[in-house]
């Protein structure tokens, strides 16, 4: 059981070292978006300590969103995603591993930057950490729920705005609590019950989302 | 005698065809009975005077927008456990009818909102989360139309259909727990609604043939997928 996931660790990382594109395109996008936010928005301080909140967790959302097509592609493609389903191993365990990997690469580095990004633009210190620990908690809702999605589109050519569609009213609950962390930090107000909120979301679908997910893609390839 | 057979499509077909001319004159007969009634002979508000008769569309639509995705998610999971047929096409079918339920919803309470609350719209907890049933109701059928297969559409519109579940219990509590603009339950609260019975027993009616009037358009619906996906067999071509 260690052995196996230890072997699908390092298969999903190798695949992510030779897929650069993966992890860093989103990144690159989140960066350009947010951006284009200070642009549209303008840099008086009110408004920055207004907007910012909404629009880096918007953005984040975004960048997830635009991943969540490559989560299974590439696999269900050379048909080693049939292979996983017909293993002995759980195949529930197989996809907990893959989602885990996909949110290190993808959510991870967007949390991680989230501090710099609040220093750039001058938020207050406790805003930086409620951003990051509201991603933390919050991008692992975004990749495991979203993962339902792409099983459900899976083998769909040009369903990225298909993935959309049906990925965001699913992702309303964790944006408004997400957003709330941050804009109850700027207003230095405490933020433990919107944190506690969003861990309520992440652990039912961090456990529940990777079983579904086994059970939609059995019945999407048969 | 309740066996197998009633479910099969041919005698659905056969059922749907026979009863809808009835069940169709009786909505539509109900629905002008329920409109007379609320429009005309229910007394006037004493605030809002004759605006507020917009509730006897508004709220049985709002009701149904919710009750049609229980119906849809239900039957996507009977389709998904038990493979029947009939009832992919029962969930995919509710999902058009739900729709234009929930936009239904939206369009008289924003025609209600512009003399009540000033504005059109408003980003209240209510709106907002009806606004996202109708967008759930959008993506169970683009993901229907997106896949090519009829019963594998089905089957994974009725798997969303029930991961959006969770958006009707945010859509009917939301008066409870955000206390923002829309007003708080009057009918369905603990005790004795909060309505007057002169006001309150035409908006029942209302509700009740809303429910009728979608049910028939499902059927309607049901028949014609039959029709269409049908068509080729010999039982169909022996009885259209």
């Amino acid at each position: 059981m260690r052995r196996d996931i230890k072997v699908l660790i390092c298969r999903e990382l190798s695949l992510l070292g030779h897929y650069r594109a993966l992890w860093s395109q989103p990144l690159v996008f989140f960066v350009m978006v947010v951006s284009l936010f200070h642009f549209s928005i303008g840099v008086a301080p009110e408004t920055i300590l207004r907007m910012a909140p909404a629009a880096i967790w918007v953005t984040a959302l975004l960048s997830v969103l635009l991943s969540l097509e490559r989560i299974f592609q590439a696999d269900f493609d050379d048909g080693s995603l049939e292979q996983m389903v017909l293993l002995p191993q759980s195949f529930t365990m197989i996809l907990w591993v893959k989602l885990f990997v996909h949110w290190l690469a993808v959510g991870l580095p967007l949390a991680l930057m989230a501090p710099l990004y609040a220093y750039l633009v001058q938020l207050p210190a406790a805003s930086g950490w409620a951003l990051f620990l509201s991603l933390l908690l919050g991008t692992p809702i975004l990749v495991f729920l979203g993962s339902l999605i792409a099983a459900l589109t899976i083998g769909l050519r040009r369903s990225s705005v298909l993935t959309g569609l049906l990925a965001l009213p699913l992702y309303v609950p964790a944006l408004i609590f997400g957003s709330q962390t941050v804009s109850a930090a700027a207003y230095g107000l405490p933020i433990a019950g919107y944190l506690a909120l969003l861990a309520a979301l992440l652990i039912p679908t961090v456990t529940l989302a990777p079983s579904a997910a086994a059970a939609i893609i059995r019945m999407m390839l048969d | 005698m309740l066996n197998h057979r009633l479910f099969a499509v041919e005698n659905v077909y056969r059922w749907c065809g026979r009863w809808l001319p009835w069940l169709l004159a009786l909505s539509i007969l109900s629905l002008l009975l329920g409109l007379v009634w609320g429009l005309y002979i229910a007394p006037a508000d004493y605030r809002q005077s004759e605006a507020y008769r917009i509730i006897y569309m508004h709220v049985p639509a709002a009701w149904a927008s919710m009750f049609l995705y229980l119906v849809m998610a239900g039957s996507g999971m009977v389709a998904l456990i038990w493979r029947i047929k009939l009832a992919e096409m029962i969930s995919m079918e509710c999902a058009p009818v739900g729709a234009a339920m929930t936009a239904l919803a939206l369009l008289t309470g924003m025609l209600w909102g512009k003399p009540m609350w000033g504005a059109y719209w408003v980003w209240d907890a209510r709106l907002t989360s009806e606004l996202i049933l109708l967008f759930l109701y959008i993506g169970v059928m683009a993901l229907n139309t997106a896949i090519p297969d009829p019963r594998k559409a089905a089957r994974a519109a009725a798997v969303l259909a029930i991961i959006g579940i969770v958006n009707i219990p945010i859509i009917h509590y939301s008066v409870v727990w955000w206390n923002t603009l829309h007003q708080g339950p009057t009918v369905t609260r603990f005790g004795a609604p909060a309505a007057h019975v002169s006001i309150l027993l035409p908006l029942l009616w209302m509700a009740a043939v809303f429910k009728l009037t979608c049910f028939v358009s499902i059927m309607a619906r049901v028949r014609n997928t039959i029709l269409l996906r049908y068509r080729q067999t010999q039982w169909l071509q022996k009885n259209a």
